[in-house]
């Protein structure tokens, strides 16, 4: 990491140290979930230049694993944890194996009709609860300390966000974040280069596929229960929308957008109903059609041309 | 009553020729997302949303205007190719010069604007649409019962689609249009106007979207989710057929429907997946779909 992001990083941990005492605890919590989705998915659209549009359904695996692991198996919650990310990662190399057979749009597509079967099943397995989801799970005990107590729950949640953040960062500036990074500039050029360039598109998909189903696991966590709602590709439209207005390819991005995202849709859900779904839609065309780089990106672009350097 | 592997002939053939019609919806809603691939490069996902837009301006014709049917057939895909040029010329044409995922995620803002908008305004319940006079009834063909809405739905899209096929291949302004596909700059320099062409594609793409709507009004509920779950499915047709040719996306749509509906008859637990897993399938041996080609 480079110093700023480095300094940045601190402040924001300490920042979300002191929160609870502003702010209610769950909505930080939820926000976390999601900024962790977010990053997990730009790891693959901003890094590696990869749409996928059916994240949401690793998201939902885990979340749904990890709840009936936690509740009908009654495993400890770190298992159980694990087990919605295993989860997660597993689907992601079956899904991500077969999608990157294409690329560009159709690999967009692809993505989001697998998302879907997966989707379907979930909603006619027995252990989803199909329309009325899986409920009541217990958070459990982590080190004596009972999560039921939604204060021990948090310092659990920004412990799993600030080292999944860190883990995305090392991965990102490492050899193999630099290839990623070829290969969404000119993916016939890293070939040429001699890198197994489908070996690499893979592996990224697989971790950003086990770090949004740790997002989905702690969510689980955080609500006690898992839906449909999870798995849906409204969901997997949201991550989309999050990655593209915080901005793509940005280190704090995906966070701004789905902070931005997940505070509107709290503030607007009951006085706008319907009409939530509008907004989202018409952000999506502004930021595509003015607002490219997102918040992050339009910022720093702004800075660096008011410091005089060449964007 | 005879029986075919334990299934009654009745089921099996109403079946299949609930796969035709559905079969039919797929053919022309892939034709529309092809026909616009090849001009624009961009996967319309506002496809799903106009076809219902398609469905509910059929059903807001008569109830609030008192148009019926026919006309509605005419109207519809007009105001929704209309639509589509409006979509076209103020923000589709901005995009050509990026990254065609910028596209794809354009219209699939749209797509969310328009179905929360049609939510806001009608709910999500399904509203009816009776079956216009001439076409209520069936026709007795001794072993099964054939609605005549069913038939005129399979007629309709098929001649739709064979008249499509014919516009692009078989007429000067198809040959244009092929040329503007494989090279534009070329063909804008041989004096003919690509921008415009490219404006009446994207418009004529997503008023078959409003066609098939208009189609499908009266054979299911019409509420504002029916297009999302429907092009999902679309897309996976898609990726099967590969965009490369229009006879290809056709036949495969129609292929797709039948399967789907004997999976209703033979498992129907797997009646909603199966287009999926054999697009897996598929995937694993021909990547570039059945009648695509790599590019």
């Amino acid at each position: 990491m480079s110093r700023r992001v480095t300094i940045a990083y601190l402040v924001g941990l300490g920042l979300l140290l002191l929160a609870p005492a502003f702010i209610y605890p769950i909505l930080v919590m939820k926000v976390l979930c999601f900024a962790l989705f977010a990053c997990a998915f730009n790891l693959l659209l901003g890094y590696t230049g990869l749409l996928s549009f059916g994240h949401a359904v690793f998201l939902g695996t885990a979340a749904y694993v990890t709840g009936h692991a936690l509740k009908v198996w009654e495993l400890p919650t770190l298992l159980g944890l694990a087990a919605g990310t295993l989860a997660a990662t597993g689907l992601g190399w079956v899904i991500g194996s077969l999608a990157i057979r294409r690329q560009g749009i159709y690999f967009a597509m692809v993505t989001l009709a697998l998302a879907q079967m997966v989707f379907f099943l979930f909603l006619q397995a027995p252990f989803t609860g199909g329309e009325d989801g899986l409920q009541g799970v217990p958070r459990g005990t982590l080190f004596g300390f009972d999560l039921a107590d939604d204060m021990n729950l948090y310092y659990l949640v920004v412990a799993i966000f600030a080292g999944s953040f860190w883990l995305i960062q090392r991965a990102i500036h490492s050899p193999f974040g630099q290839i990623l990074k070829a290969i969404r500039e000119n993916e016939p050029r890293a070939i040429s280069l001699g890198y197994d360039v489908a070996k690499y598109k893979l592996l990224a998909f697989v971790l950003s596929a086990g770090l949004a189903g740790l997002a989905g696991a702690t969510k689980t966590l955080v609500f006690k229960f898992a839906t449909l709602t999870d798995a849906h590709w409204h969901t997997s439209g949201e991550v989309v929308l999050m990655t593209l207005l915080g901005g793509m390819g940005t280190v704090f991005g995906p966070l701004v957008g789905a902070t931005v995202i997940v505070t509107l849709q709290n503030e607007l859900a009951d006085k706008v109903g319907s009409l939530v779904t509008v907004i989202m839609g018409a952000i999506f065309v502004i930021c595509v059609l003015a607002f490219r780089r997102g918040i992050v990106g339009e910022s720093l672009a702004l800075y660096k041309r008011m410091i005089g350097q060449k964007v | 009553m005879t029986e075919i592997f334990g299934v009654p002939v009745q089921a099996l053939f109403g079946q299949l020729m609930l796969g035709l019609v559905n079969g039919s919806f797929y053919a022309v809603l892939s034709l529309g997302l092809a026909v616009i691939f090849g001009m624009l490069n961009i996967i319309n996902f506002a496809h799903g949303a106009l076809y219902m837009v398609g469905a509910m301006l059929t059903w807001v014709g008569l109830e609030y205007l008192g148009i019926g049917y026919w006309w509605m057939l005419v109207l519809a895909p007009l105001c929704v190719g209309l639509v589509g040029i409006a979509i076209e010329r103020l923000m589709l044409q901005w995009l050509y010069k990026l990254d065609h995922l910028y596209g794809l995620l354009l219209t699939f803002g749209l797509a969310l604007m328009i179905e929360g908008l049609f939510r806001d305004l009608y709910g999500v319940a399904g509203q009816p649409y009776s079956i216009p006079e001439e076409l209520s009834g069936a026709f007795n063909l001794g072993f099964m019962f054939l609605p005549k809405y069913r038939a005129w739905i399979i007629v309709a899209s098929l001649s739709v689609c064979l008249l499509t096929w014919y516009m692009i291949e078989k007429t000067r302004l198809g040959a244009y249009l092929r040329a503007a596909t494989e090279n534009p700059r070329l063909t804008q320099a041989f004096g003919i106007n690509v921008p415009l062409m490219v404006m009446l594609t994207y418009g004529f793409g997503v008023g078959l979207a409003g066609f098939a709507g208009v189609l499908a009004a009266p054979a299911s509920q019409i509420s504002p989710l029916m297009g999302s779950n429907l092009i999902i499915v679309v897309f996976a047709v898609v990726v099967i057929g590969g965009m490369g040719s229009i006879l290809g996306s056709v036949l495969t749509g129609l292929a797709l429907g039948i399967i789907e509906g004997m999976t209703k008859v033979f498992w129907p637990e797997a009646s909603a997946t199966v287009v999926f897993m054999i697009m897996a399938v598929v995937l694993m041996i021909r990547p570039a779909g059945l009648f695509g080609r790599e590019k």
